[in-house]
């Protein structure tokens, strides 16, 4: 047995090792350029099957964006006692705007309630009528962002219904809740579909990695005659797999770019509507790094899969 | 070097190819294999070359075992073997170059070794000006010699034929028995397998004939 006889020393044996790896790597290359109406083919769709991923955690990222900024609004409207002294509301405020969990605090005075309500409701004449006042002072605070999800706020409508002269706290946490609901359902549904189209493009490299297995079984045939290892013989087919999810992934991100930018102009029309300066995040360079990444290693994996399944099968008779 | 000790192979189905097969091959020895199509011959190959493994018995092959070879280790045995189809089993679609220097590349070779073992190779069968030509614009028996350039290349201690001559005229299966005796003279061990009784009687090697399985004769070594 020749496995203790070297013909070549190590070092040179680990060199051309090396060198086999990248004739192998730029070789598996070619091949897809062999056929590059299939290769084209199974290229585009990989991409597409890439971009929806790609796509929806765009959205998410974006979402996650636009979320925070509305959670950031939820604020808590504090209700005063009628009767409330001068000095004991200076207190309240001054002490309101030393706790850390806030970010603003602005009071408005009965007075000022009338006016804005005068305005908004259509009774105007009919407030005329009323011998006082009947609206509270108010006092609105907005929690900072680490208080401002759902639970940390009520706990904190909680905190500031307790301080003398609130006689009522309020939130409107149904809204948020929902928000929150509705964006959970989102998000849970944008990853099964996701998992789903991943999937999908580890399915096709495998398939399209055995059908060029099938292509070279003869050349599989005679290269385990002549004594090649499994793994001389899988490493074009692993790299090939490897081009796959390389292309596909380029492919998946210019498509992406294309959506958002032609999203991105629909959505700045439909915003403006709402008053937002709300645009569309694309994806920066680590982010686009990180889909090439995962393309390439699915692409892989594809291939290993083909690999695994049927070279073993391929034995000289 | 090649060793069977009372090997029989019987495949799934009940049929039996070999029975208690009893032979040993020293190294440095050059031999025929003959018998009628049917008798074996073709799974004695593939039991020196683990592509078979033997149902009962022992096949040695430079000390390894083939019966109890882990599947990694197979292919370290066939580097052993260069082996010779009557088919010849070229990749049409690469240059005989490229299929000479396979064996080569998968030993790990580096780029300037492979390229003057294989044009060693090939100018020792005569074809050293056909490098680049596709195997398929070649003769029967120049396609045949460029699969003896691939056995040979790597240099291993054995050479195993599978019908060389099988589709070659007389002159030229001559030729590539000529060609064998060489590599033998160098020390490399020699099996060859064929059904061309005439062609083993102007040569006198030690014929093993099997006969329905069976080891019929194994004549004594004749000094060439």
């Amino acid at each position: 047995m020749s496995r203790g006889r070297r013909k070549v020393s190590r070092f040179r044996r680990w060199r051309s090792g090396l060198g086999q790896h990248l004739r192998h790597f730029l070789s598996s290359l070619g091949e897809l350029w062999r056929t590059p109406v299939t290769s084209l083919m199974t290229m585009l769709v990989l991409g597409f099957s890439l971009s929806l991923p790609t796509l929806l955690w765009v959205l998410a990222n974006n979402a996650a964006k636009v979320e925070s900024q509305w959670q950031s609004a939820a604020e808590v409207s504090l209700f005063l006692h009628e009767e409330i002294a001068d000095g004991r509301l200076k207190t309240l405020l001054t002490q309101l705007r030393g706790m850390p969990e806030l970010i603003e605090v602005t009071y408005h005075s009965p007075e000022e309630a009338m006016t804005e309500f005068r305005q908004h409701a259509q009774f105007g004449e009919a407030l005329d009528y009323l011998d006082e006042n009947p609206l509270p002072g108010v006092i609105r605070v907005l929690p900072s962002v680490r208080h401002a999800d759902p639970v940390a706020a009520a706990a904190l409508r909680d905190q500031l219904a307790q301080l003398p002269g609130v006689a009522m706290a309020r939130l409107d946490l149904d809204w948020l809740t929902r928000l929150e609901a509705l964006s959970a359902t989102g998000r849970s549904a944008g990853a099964a579909l996701a998992v789903l189209l991943l999937v999908a493009v580890v399915l096709i490299s495998a398939n399209t990695i055995r059908l060029s297995i099938l292509q070279r079984f003869d050349e599989i045939k005679v290269m385990k005659l002549v004594g090649a290892t499994e793994a001389f013989i899988r490493r074009p087919f692993l790299y090939g797999g490897f081009w796959l999810g390389l292309m596909s992934a380029l492919l998946a991100l210019v498509l992406v770019n294309v959506m958002l930018v032609w999203l991105d102009g629909a959505m700045a029309q439909l915003l403006s509507l709402y008053r937002s300066q709300f645009r569309l995040d694309g994806l920066d360079v680590r982010q686009g790094a990180a889909v090439m990444a995962a393309s390439c290693a699915l692409g892989w994996c594809g291939a290993w899969i083909s690999v695994r399944r049927h070279l073993r099968a391929i034995e000289p008779q | 070097m090649i060793r069977f000790e009372q090997v029989s192979k019987v495949y799934s189905g009940g049929r039996s190819a070999l029975d208690n097969v009893d032979f040993h091959i020293a190294p440095g020895e050059m031999a025929f294999l003959t018998g009628h199509s049917g008798a074996g011959k073709s799974t004695l190959l593939k039991l020196i070359t683990a592509i078979e493994r033997p149902t009962m018995g022992k096949v040695l092959i430079n000390g390894a075992d083939v019966g109890s070879l882990s599947r990694r280790a197979v292919p370290f045995l066939r580097r052993d073997i260069g082996i010779i189809f009557q088919d010849h089993n070229l990749l049409m679609d690469r240059s005989v170059y490229d299929n000479v220097a396979l064996p080569l590349l998968i030993e790990g070779f580096s780029n300037r070794e492979i390229g003057k073992r294989v044009e060693a190779a090939l100018d020792m069968v005569g074809l050293g000006d056909k490098l680049a030509y596709a195997p398929i614009h070649l003769s029967g028996g120049e396609q045949q010699r460029v699969g003896i350039a691939r056995a040979v290349v790597a240099r291993p201690p054995m050479l195993l034929a599978d019908e060389p001559t099988g589709n070659l005229d007389p002159k030229l299966s001559m030729e590539i028995l000529r060609l064998f005796e060489t590599f033998n003279r160098a020390g490399t061990t020699v099996l060859i397998a064929t059904h061309d009784l005439g062609l083993i009687a102007r040569m006198r090697y030690r014929t093993l004939t099997l006969k329905q399985g069976r080891l019929l004769s194994c004549e004594p070594e004749v000094a060439a």
